[in-house]
Order: C-alpha cells, then structure tokens, then sequence
C-alpha cells in the first residue's frame, strides 16, 4: 500500500460518509412522505404562485398547492421508482452477468449478444419509446427502466467474474469437491462485489434523472400524484412569477443524484476500484 | 592477491527508511560493506531480509510505488551518492553501475524493439551516432550469446523466451561498461538449466569486461560458484561475512547455519521413510 | 513393491489443448503412464512448459483429458459422471503452489477447513468446530487461531492451512503442485518435515510436482522426470539421481547449483554446450537402444535396471546409452 493509495482511501472515506448522510435525507423522505409534509400535496390555497410565507415555506405553486408538501410527496414518487427498477436491474445484472461470465463458453456468447441488443440503443429513447408504446403507468415505468440498465448492471459483474474465476482458491474449492453453483455464490461473487457497488451508485444517479425526465415528458405516472419531473414541467410557464416553483424541484433533483455520485465516487477510491 | 585495493564502492551504516501509512519503517539497520574494483560480493537473505533494498540503494531507487528514505553513506569511486541531484544520479545510473531484475519482461519496454531499447541507452549515455550505436548493440547481443543478433535486434521482448530476454536485459545493462553490475534474483524467474546459461554468461562478462559484480539472491547453490564473498542479512542487518569457502565450510553465526543445513541437497539420501 | 494394487494407475494419460489464434494444437501432456503405491510419493519433475502441472491437473479431473485412463482406489476417474466424480474428490486432494492465492480471501480460517466437512458430509455438523481444530493441530498450528483471515498468516503458515484444508476430508492421496516453491528456505524445509510426518502417520500418497531437484530428493520414492508432455525417465529416486540414463536428466540434474563453492565453481566452468533435445516419433531405424519402433510397433520404453525406466525420445545425436556402445 503507497502513500497515494492510502490518502485515496481516507478521502474515499470521507465521501462515502457524506454520500451516507445525503442518502439518509432521501430515505427519511421516501419512508416517512406524507406524514411529515405540512400539508396534503393537493390541498389548495386561495394565494397561488405565492413567494415563501410562514405557512408556505416554499410557496405555492399555480393553483396554491405547497410547494415544500409536493417536494416531500413527490420525491417519494420519484425515488421509490427509482430504487425499485435499480433493484430490478441489480437482480438481473447479478444473475446474468454471474452466469455469463461464470459458465463462459456458448452461453456466455448467447447472453452477451442479447444484452448487446439492448445496449445499442441509447437508455432514454429507448425507455421513451417503450413507454409511449405501453402506456405510462408506474409498472411500466419501473419495467422499463430495469431492462434498460440490466445490460450495464450485467457487464460490470461478468468483467470481474472472467478473473476471480481463474484464481487458485477456485479451483482449491473445486478440488475439494464444492458444487460449481456454491462455487459462484460462495467463491466467486463475494470478491465481485466492489465494481457492483460502484455501478449500482452511478446507475442509480442516472435512474433519477431518467425518472424525472421521462415524467417531465409527461411519462411518468400520472396525475395528481406529484413527481419532480412532472412539477417541473408544471412550473415551466411560470417560471418568471414565480422561480421557486421550478428551482425547488431542480434543486432537489440534482441533490438526489449528486447523493449517489458523491456515493459511487467514495466508495471507488475507498474500495481501489478500477485500479486493477 | 596481495594488498587490498581501493575500494570501488564503500557502504557505511546504511539505512533504509520505508514511509507508508504514516508510521515509518525501518527495513535496513545501519549496516557497512564494501566492494572493490572487479570484485563479486554476494548478499544471501530470506525475504525481507533487506538484501533487494540494499541493491537498490546503491542505484537510490525506490520500489515502485513507495517512498523511501535513506541514511549514512554511500562512496562509489570517491563520490558520495545519497549527496548527488537525481539528475547527476541518472549519469551515474547505467553507465557507472547498472542493475539486472528478476523479472526481463518488467524490465524491458514491450513496444519498442529490443535493439532501439539498447540503441537508445548507448546514445543517451555515450554520446555515439544512432548508427555506431546500432554496430555496438549488433556486437552486444552477440556477446550475451544470441545467435543472428542483427536481425534479432528488430524483435519485440514478447519474441523472445525468459531467458533470452534476461540476456537482452545483461546485454543493456552491460552497454555502457559499468564499472560495478548489481544483479537482484537474475535467475530466480528460469528454468533450471536456463540458470546455469545465464550464471555462466554473468561470469564470462564479469572476467571479460573487468566489472565488479553484486549478486543478490535467496539461493546459496548459485552463490557459491559466483562470488569471493558473501554478506548474509537477516532482518535488516549484515549478521556474517566472509571469504565465500570459509564461509560455506563453516558458517560462525547461528542464522548462517539455520539457512544453510535447510538448504536441500541434491546428492544428499534424505530419505522419507 | 510388486504385488500391492497400486492407489493410483495413470496409463497413457494425454491432454491437448485446442488450437488457438491460429497455433496448432498442443499436445501438453503426450502418454503418460505411471502408478503410485499407498504410502508412497511419486516427484514430477521438469521444466516450465513440461506439462507436469497439466498432468497433475489431468489425474484430479480439473482439466479435460483427451486420451488414457487414471485409476484411483480401483475406480475409473476420466469419463466418471460429474455427481460420481465429486463423491470421489473425497480421496484425492489438491494443494496449490501458492499459499496467498489459493485461499479465499474473505473467509476465515474456520470456514475454509469447515468447507470441504460439510460438502462431503463426513461429520455431523455439531462436531465440526471439533475437527476442524484436531486439523489445526495436525499441521502444528494453534487451533486457536481459526477465527482469523488468511492475510494475517504467514505464507508458511497459510500453506499449512491449505495443508489441513487438503486432509480435513481423510484422503488417500494428494497432488501437491510446486507446495513450497514460493517459500523462503528455512520454511521451505519445515513444510517439507510436515509432509513427511503426515504421510508417515496417515499413511498418504502424493504426487509431488517440482521444478526443484533437489526438493524433490528430499521427497520422493520414485521419481518421473518430464520433458515435452512424456515422461523420458522414471525409476527409485536414488537410481534417478545417482545414475541418471537419460541425457535431459542428467542435463537437468548437471545445471542444479550446489552449496558447495569449490564444486559449483568447477560446474560453471564446465562448457559445454547444451545439447538439443528433439523427438523421433515416426522415424524409420533403429533407436539408440537399438529397436526399429516404426516396424516392431513396441513402446518407446526402455528398461534399464529394476523399476527404472527410460524413453528413447529426445536423445541428443552421438549419445548412447551407459553400457551400449
């Protein structure tokens, strides 16, 4: 271990810890949602596209709804979508990319021309085009997005896999008499974990700008339910009336994904991933 | 012999200082030895004994990757070493003294014939034209014992085997007639058989261009044949010395006996029951 | 020797690995055959790229094999279905050159030697705390120091762990490939001891894979020296070493160093130069020991004394055999 390596870890550290903290805020919105917002995201007010107030903190937006109880409600839209389809396409990247890489040969050849498919297209029109063909409903959403990041997902586990299946405590294992499945699971994907963390924080990041844009394209689920896409999309004409109606949702956009950047930038120095 | 002559290089109490993680250290504890001209000194270690940071100490290179702080004196030929500028240092390093590693293939640039590679050193160091150079490395790979070395002078280091390559690697390191060659582990990385060509050409050189010869190694079999005598380290510290058949016939202190009665003996009749 | 079923039967064992990028084939392993007796320890030696590794490899089914058969216990391993294969490992284990890598770096030294108990079944799972510090034992470590991860080991210390992780399912015989070659002298020797103590009390085979003669002596009863994928020569390690047949033996055993500078002097002076080995398969005549194989169809093989045996190929022109003109 360098001097140069060491001083990355403990700024690796320092990220993460921060990226943690940013990560706590969005969690505590999406668990707790309407219970701390001040008021219901659609109750209305006679004082519409009002500046901050003591009782609207953040304002109103076009019709007196509040602006800070639709930032809460929505982030929570916003994000539950997110984190579900991610799950989504961990899940499938783990055992696609496991297999592919693990077993190799013919199947991994099969697997990686499918998801080479996929990836051709670029993530946003592709989810825009299969969104307007299914309709926009937050299944569909949430479907959607998990396909077209499974291939990421599945490439930055195979990568990793193709090596740590060549080390000698694998074949120590095999020698031994361990079934080629507990092989994977036990011997294998534990050392494979580092790079999936890392891709998972940045795909993540992406997801939510994906989320909010498909719903600011009228894609995302539909209303009343608030989202940050879509409030954006609302506040757009009012812009000049009113600016916080649009930089409330923008800011807490760019706070969102900057949470799983600052993350995956942390634990890529912590972890001394893609040094190899 | 009679009369010890000037001494070529003359190490005292040197130290070697690793800083990393903040917490220093120490891997060589203020030991001294000296080298005179055309003389073969061994230095045999376990690992981590000191014995490769002592080698490079004498060139002041740092392992890769870490940084290293270095104490006492070196004197080669009348020159204080650990007092030069890195960039008087580099006229020092492979013209004065050159170094030969255990690994050729880390050694040696992949993309770059290995005739330029020696080309290039001849010209950097000694000034010649690149076609004077070009004679010069033609003679060079001859001399460490590649057949057709013209026209094996356009290969890439991956055409040729392990061995060759670590005559590639003496011929460059031999190119500029050092006045002392340190070789680290030469021929841990070979064949067998292949490590007896390559101690053979190490000594033919050393006789023929008169170089002083500075072999590390963990293995006392290819230490006995190559030098007059032999520092053991143990930890950082120099712990016998001696004339190399005195040495071997009767190791004095309790670690020189404990490595050489472990050392595995091809015409013993150890059996296993 | 004769009479006792030999533990282990390689018979014409050979491995080619398919073309690639437009190389040929390579046959790595070219019909080897040998047997090993219970007790005994049979050393591979050879240089890199001899194929003795891939044999080692070949006989514990880690590598596909193209032709011959390897018996163990009297069972047939090549073409033994996978399920059956695996009950089999039980008997037969592997312990790798190198003790940093062959350890899963993130269990604990518990879980490695608990491994191999709970996929074989062989002791109820309450007792296997208990086994796996009788295990620590038998390689002279504290069994204190199971809950540890293997960077906290030495590179000694960790190859006994591998050691014991090799024996925790009681097996006959065991490939060791290169086990101390990445050890430093004094450790070297202590692993050496070990082998031997176990061997003596569990009554174990081994196939001990080397590039170092002298190791090997210290080793081995019977000793196969390897050259281009075939065995050119197999015998008792003391007819091997003191009166080699073969000339790549004795090349070999010529350019090991001795510890004795008065003579490792004397051998680096000696230049002579090295011969060049090449192989005779399909030539018409005779061969150095006379036979014409292309028209009598006999092995290559060559006895030269009780147990000791050479092969015709690879003999240097101008060389013959002690005793033949």
């Amino acid at each position: 271990m360098t001097d140069a390596s060491s001083r990355l870890r403990s700024r690796g550290q320092l990220l993460v810890a921060i990226g943690l903290a940013m990560l706590a805020v969005l969690l505590l919105i999406v668990a707790l949602g309407p219970s701390i917002a001040p008021y219901s995201p659609s109750a209305t007010s006679p004082n519409s596209l009002d500046g901050p107030t003591a009782l609207h903190w953040l304002g109103t937006d076009s019709i007196g709804r509040d602006l800070l109880s639709r930032l809460i409600v929505g982030g929570r839209g916003t994000l539950m979508i997110t984190f579900v389809a991610v799950a989504l396409a961990l899940a499938a990247g783990l055992v696609l990319g496991l297999l592919s890489g693990y077993v190799g040969g013919r199947v991994d050849l099969t697997i990686m021309r499918l998801l080479d498919v996929v990836f051709a297209f670029p993530v946003f029109l592709l989810a825009i085009a299969v969104v307007a063909a299914l309709g926009p409903t937050v299944k569909n959403l949430i479907l959607t997005i998990a396909v077209v990041y499974t291939p990421a997902m599945a490439r930055v586990v195979r990568g990793p896999v193709l090596s740590v299946k060549r080390w000698d405590h694998v074949e120590a294992a095999r020698s031994v008499g361990v079934g080629e499945f507990a092989i994977a699971l036990r011997h294998v994907l534990p050392l494979v974990v580092s790079p999936i963390l890392v891709q998972t924080s940045l795909i993540l990041a992406n997801t939510i700008f994906t989320v909010t844009a498909l719903s600011f394209l009228g894609l995302g689920p539909p209303p009343p339910d608030p989202n940050w896409g879509s409030m954006l999309a609302e506040a757009r004409q009012f812009m000049e009336l009113a600016p916080l109606t649009v930089i409330g949702p923008a800011v807490a956009i760019v706070f969102a994904s900057l949470t799983f950047i600052v993350l995956a930038n942390g634990l890529r120095e912590m972890l001394d991933v893609g040094s190899r | 012999m009679t009369g010890k002559p000037a001494s070529l290089l003359e190490v005292r109490d040197l130290t070697a200082t690793f800083h990393r993680d903040g917490a220093p250290s120490r891997v060589v504890n203020g030991i001294s030895f000296d080298i005179a001209p055309g003389e073969a000194v061994g230095f045999v270690g376990e690992s981590g004994s000191g014995k490769s940071v002592t080698a490079r100490a004498v060139m002041r290179l740092a392992p890769e990757g870490s940084s290293i702080e270095w104490g006492g004196r070196i004197r080669f030929q009348g020159q204080e070493l650990l007092s030069l500028t890195e960039r008087e240092m580099r006229d020092v390093r492979g013209r004065r003294i050159a170094m030969v590693f255990q690994d050729p293939m880390a050694s040696l640039n992949p993309v770059m014939s290995v005739g330029a590679q020696i080309d290039d050193m001849l010209v950097r160091h000694t000034g010649v034209s690149t076609r004077a150079a070009r004679k010069r490395t033609v003679e060079l790979l001859g001399l460490v014992g590649i057949r057709d070395p013209a026209i094996r002078a356009d290969d890439f280091p991956h055409q040729f085997s392990g061995g060759m390559r670590q005559r590639v690697l003496i011929a460059i390191s031999v190119s500029c007639q050092p006045d002392l060659l340190i070789a680290d582990e030469p021929t841990t990385a070979l064949d067998v058989t292949v490590q007896a060509q390559i101690l053979r050409l190490l000594m033919r050189l050393r006789r023929e261009l008169g170089m002083a010869l500075m072999l590390i190694t963990h293995d006392f079999g290819v230490i006995a044949g190559m030098v007059e005598r032999v520092y053991v380290m143990h930890r950082g510290d120099i712990v016998e010395s001696g004339e190399v058949d005195t040495l071997f016939a009767a190791p004095k202190h309790a670690y020189t006996q404990a490595l050489l009665a472990a050392v595995p003996r091809i015409e013993s009749t150890r059996r296993p029951a | 020797m004769t009479g006792a079923a030999p533990l282990l039967r390689v018979r014409d064992l050979s491995v080619t690995f398919p073309p690639r990028r437009g190389r040929p084939p390579v046959r790595a392993v070219d019909r080897v055959s040998f047997d090993i007796q219970p007790g005994q320890t049979v050393g591979l030696v050879g240089e890199s790229g001899s194929g003795k590794t891939t044999t080692g490899r070949a006989i514990l089914q880690l590598q596909p094999v193209t032709g011959g058969s390897v018996h163990l216990l009297g069972h047939q391993l090549t073409g033994m279905p996978r399920t059956e294969l695996r009950k089999m490992r039980r008997h037969m284990q592997f312990v790798l050159q190198n003790p940093y890598s062959s350890l899963h770096p993130r269990m604990k030294v518990a879980d490695i030697l608990a491994e191999p108990l709970k996929v074989h079944g062989s002791v109820p799972p309450a007792q296997i705390p208990e086994r796996v510090a009788e295990l620590m034992t038998l390689v002279n470590m504290d069994p204190a120091v199971v809950k540890r991860y293997p960077h906290e080991f030495s590179g000694g210390q960790r190859q006994r762990i591998v050691i014991a992780r090799a024996l925790a399912v009681n097996p006959d015989f065991v490939v060791c490939d290169e086990p101390v070659s990445a050890l430093d002298v004094r450790t070297q020797a202590q692993i050496v001891d070990l082998l031997h103590d176990l061997q003596a009390k569990l009554r174990l085979s081994y196939l001990f894979i080397a590039h170092d003669l002298a190791i090997v002596r210290a080793v081995a009863h019977r000793v196969a020296v390897m050259y281009g994928g075939r065995i050119v020569e197999l015998g008792d390690a003391d007819d091997v070493y003191d009166n080699p047949a073969h000339p790549y033996t004795r090349n070999l055993l010529e350019a090991v160093p001795v510890p004795d500078p008065a003579r490792q002097r004397a051998k680096l002076a000696d230049i002579a130069p090295d011969p060049q080995f090449r192989g005779r398969d399909g030539e018409q005549g005779p061969c150095v020991f006379g036979e014409d194989h292309a028209a009598t169809g006999a092995s290559e093989w060559h006895e030269v004394g009780p147990g000791h045996g050479v092969s015709c190929r690879f003999w240097p022109p101008g060389i013959t055999p002690p005793g033949r003109p």
